[in-house]
């Protein structure tokens, strides 16, 4: 018992305060891209090259967040003339297109739909359906439930049974061997549901584009209410979507 | 035995046409006596020949690494009827290329998907349903028999799986794991993909092996392309290795706490495991370790800023972890839960072929960075953490001495200056007709990839075995004659991957 109550008071309090205040993340982080618009073609079109994900459009002079995988290697070759990772991990949208970006996204809070809002503002439960992928997006997603982010502190808990869920969180690329089950804890959550998008697998089919296991994105088989982008994305990102889009 | 197999060493370039190409029946032969003496199945796949030829070859351990081959017969006798640890090997075989393993035991499939020579399906599928369907489970029969079904989609936010519990009350007489929903066909991307996407690839085999699984590609790739790497950039790797060891470990020891009840320490280890990834974020700018490794060196440095962040993080974890782990281990109504529950006996373990923390807790000690030791390991000393006791006891022990020595390992690997070239750009020019196998200890096991190049140095076969391929029947067996309220506890104590073994 004694050394229960110790290690309790050696442990203390560890809860962020987000999203009154941003929590500091270690400077390699990568967040945001910010596209220096004036590069060169040249340059551009040697970080469209090296992308291992083809999430450069040359032309528009955009990445697509929904293909990217966050590798920095487009800011490395170019020595940060075209891409720079910001360490803003505020990065979630409401619609696919918006994450083929020059940095600039729209403040999801006012994208979000007004009526998930009213109805989940106070209480959202969550189902989350891990399809292929690698495991590092429902890694980044369970660790919300512990003391450091502690998810339910906002009335937001991940839940067993679909039955009991207000939302579906999708991760992985939807492997052929997973559809049929996906599909189906989709019809178990009762209307009115939001579907979540987590992870550049779940987004596009992310490292694994072009396999013919996998679905390329989630929106070709559900309609998705929230894109979360990342290879994994931050918890903090995770956060940050949620908060936004439902409270 | 000596004419049959070729002795290399694990990351060696070898010329294909070294190899012992051996008939059939020699093949099987052989490599049947060495795994019956004792030895170990690294690898064993087929593959198909510059002449579209199927072959099959065998790369097995005993304190060397050997390796063989052979044509491919359309079946053959199985191997697995009488020497076990062949067992999900020839399953693999037979969903990949159709070819029949007569008499085997328990012929299923593996991962759900057609084979690649479009010959008849072997287990009587035809694809047409997404989900793994015909999928025929061990039956028990008798009157109070029941059967319990769970997955693929589970109660928490883990991967999918379907787990078939065969029960007597609550005893679970026998359990089945059929898995595939995770399979995302990696081994043919791997063969398909340009050069670029390749070591992505590997970082997302399994994420929480992302250092495991890309060691081993980046190694292979230098073995064949002849590629240095300075000495930092192996202490980096090394750092990075059990960075993802303690915070893997880490995580389950909390994960075993909760599922006891005990709640402190799930909640403090859970916070912790954190505090792990993100040193690995603190190097490399993801939590996972993805885009540190790549072939010829790592793409980021440890300059002293961050060796002097990381020791400053390191002196207030160390003390925390210690302290919890005092707390887990010496709370009776832990041990009295941890101690016999789910075990895995030497000998099963043996014939399973067992590896990583799993193996050891049954009394094998076989750990890859003592024996077949990479990157700065053959500079660092690793006790053999082997236990006797084979419950879940012995895997949380094993855990628990491995976390003491890793954050050892790390504190004294960053206490002097790391000097290393960083690398932005790596050589994939793999040269002909050529063949690497690579063995690292990643914090499952031994994780091993092996690459074979064709006549224009084109990936000819990528074979990755994660250690969940030995593992998953480890847990299996830990259930048998356990009560099914205790399957949670002894599934956190193997802690397997899902998409690693699903691929
Ligand atoms: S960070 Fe994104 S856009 Fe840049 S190279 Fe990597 S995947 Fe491509
Ligand atoms: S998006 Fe990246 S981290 Fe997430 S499951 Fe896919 S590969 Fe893993």
């Amino acid at each position: 018992m004694l050394n229960t109550l110790k290690n309790r008071f050696e442990q203390g309090c560890k809860t962020n305060n987000y999203p009154k205040e941003k929590p500091a993340v270690f400077e390699r982080y990568r967040g945001k891209p910010e596209i220096n618009k004036d590069a060169s073609l040249e340059i551009i079109e040697m970080c469209a090259n090296a992308c291992p994900q083809d999430a450069i459009d040359k032309d528009l002079k955009k990445i697509d967040m929904g293909r990217c995988l966050f590798c920095g290697t487009c800011e490395r070759v170019s020595n940060g003339k075209f891409v720079t990772f910001t360490g803003d991990f505020e990065i979630s949208t409401s619609q696919r297109a918006d994450l083929l970006t020059d940095g600039d996204l729209p403040a999801l809070a006012e994208h979000s739909k007004q009526h998930f809002k009213k109805l989940f503002g106070r209480s959202l439960q969550l189902r989350q359906v891990s399809a292929a992928g690698c495991n590092s997006c429902e890694a980044d997603l369970n660790v919300l439930a512990t003391p450091f982010f502690d998810l339910a502190r906002f009335g937001i808990n991940f839940v067993a049974s679909p039955r009991h869920s207000d939302a579906i969180v999708v991760t992985g690329p939807v492997s052929r061997n997973m559809k049929t089950a996906l599909l189906q804890t989709y019809e178990a959550t009762p209307d009115p549901k939001a579907v979540i998008a987590v992870g550049s697998c779940t987004i596009s089919g992310g490292p694994f584009l072009g396999s013919p296991e996998i679905t390329e994105g989630l929106d070709t088989i559900l309609p998705v209410d929230l894109f979360i982008p990342g290879c994994p994305p931050h918890p903090l990102t995770n956060l940050h979507a949620l908060l936004s889009f439902f409270k | 035995m000596t004419n049959a197999f070729l002795e290399i060493s694990n990351g060696e370039k070898i010329e294909r046409k070294q190899i012992p190409h051996l008939s059939f029946n020699d093949f099987h032969k052989n490599i049947l006596n060495i795994v019956e003496g004792g030895g170990k199945v690294v690898q064993y796949f087929g593959y198909k020949d510059d002449d579209s030829s199927i072959k099959f070859m065998a790369v097995l351990r005993t304190d060397k690494l050997l390796v063989t081959g052979c044509d491919a017969s359309e079946s053959y006798p199985s191997l697995a009827k009488t020497c076990e640890p062949f067992h999900m090997f020839e399953r693999e075989i037979a969903e990949q290329f159709g070819i029949k393993p007569e008499g085997h035991p328990w012929l299923r499939m593996v991962r759900y998907h057609p084979n690649y020579q479009n010959k008849p399906d072997v287990f009587g599928n035809d694809y047409k349903e997404d989900i793994p369907g015909n999928y025929d489970y061990y039956k028990v029969d008798g009157d109070e028999i029941h059967e319990v079904a769970v997955g693929p989609v589970h109660a928490g936010v883990i991967e999918p799986g379907h787990f078939r519990f065969n029960c007597i009350g609550e005893r679970v007489l026998h359990l089945e794991i059929q898995l595939g929903y995770q399979h995302r066909g990696v081994e043919n991307l791997l063969h398909n993909v340009e050069a670029k996407r390749l070591p992505i690839l590997a970082e997302n085999i399994a994420g929480d092996t992302t250092i495991g699984h890309s060691l081993c590609m980046a190694q292979a790739v230098e073995a064949l392309t002849s590629t240095k790497v300075d000495k930092g950039a192996k202490i980096i790797r090394t750092i990075a290795l059990e960075l993802e060891r303690l915070a893997n470990h880490i995580g389950d020891c909390g994960a075993l706490s909760g599922d006891v009840a005990f709640l402190p320490p799930a909640n403090y280890f859970g916070r912790l495991r954190g505090d792990f990834l993100n040193l690995s974020l603190l190097v490399c700018g993801n939590r996972f370790g993805k885009g540190l490794v790549r072939p010829g060196g790592v793409r980021f440095n440890m300059d002293d800023g961050i060796r002097a962040t990381m020791n400053e993080r390191l002196d207030e974890l160390i003390p925390q972890v210690t302290h919890v782990l005092e707390l887990l281990f010496s709370t009776p109504t832990v041990r009295a839960r941890f101690e016999d529950c789910g075990r895995v006996s030497n000998f099963d373990a043996d014939k399973l072929g067992l590896v990583g923390p799993a193996g050891r807790a049954s009394g094998i000690g076989y750990d890859a960075r003592r024996e077949f030791p990479t990157e700065h390991y053959d500079k660092i000393d690793i006790p053999e953490n082997k236990k006797p006791s084979g419950d879940v006891y012995a895997r949380a022990k094993v855990r628990y001495d491995e976390i003491i020595q890793s954050m050892k390992i790390v504190r004294s690997l960053i206490n002097t200056p790391i000097e290393t070239e960083c690398v932005n750009t790596s050589n994939f020019d793999l040269p002909a007709s050529s063949f690497a196998v690579t063995v690292n200890e990643g914090w499952r096991g031994e994780v091993s990839h092996a690459v074979l190049t064709d006549k224009n140095g084109k990936i000819l076969k990528y074979k990755v075995k994660d250690p969940s391929f030995h593992n998953w029947n480890g847990l299996a067996m830990a259930l048998r004659d356990t009560g099914i309220s205790d399957f949670p506890l002894n599934n956190k104590s193997f802690n397997l991957s899902y998409c690693g073994f699903d691929l």
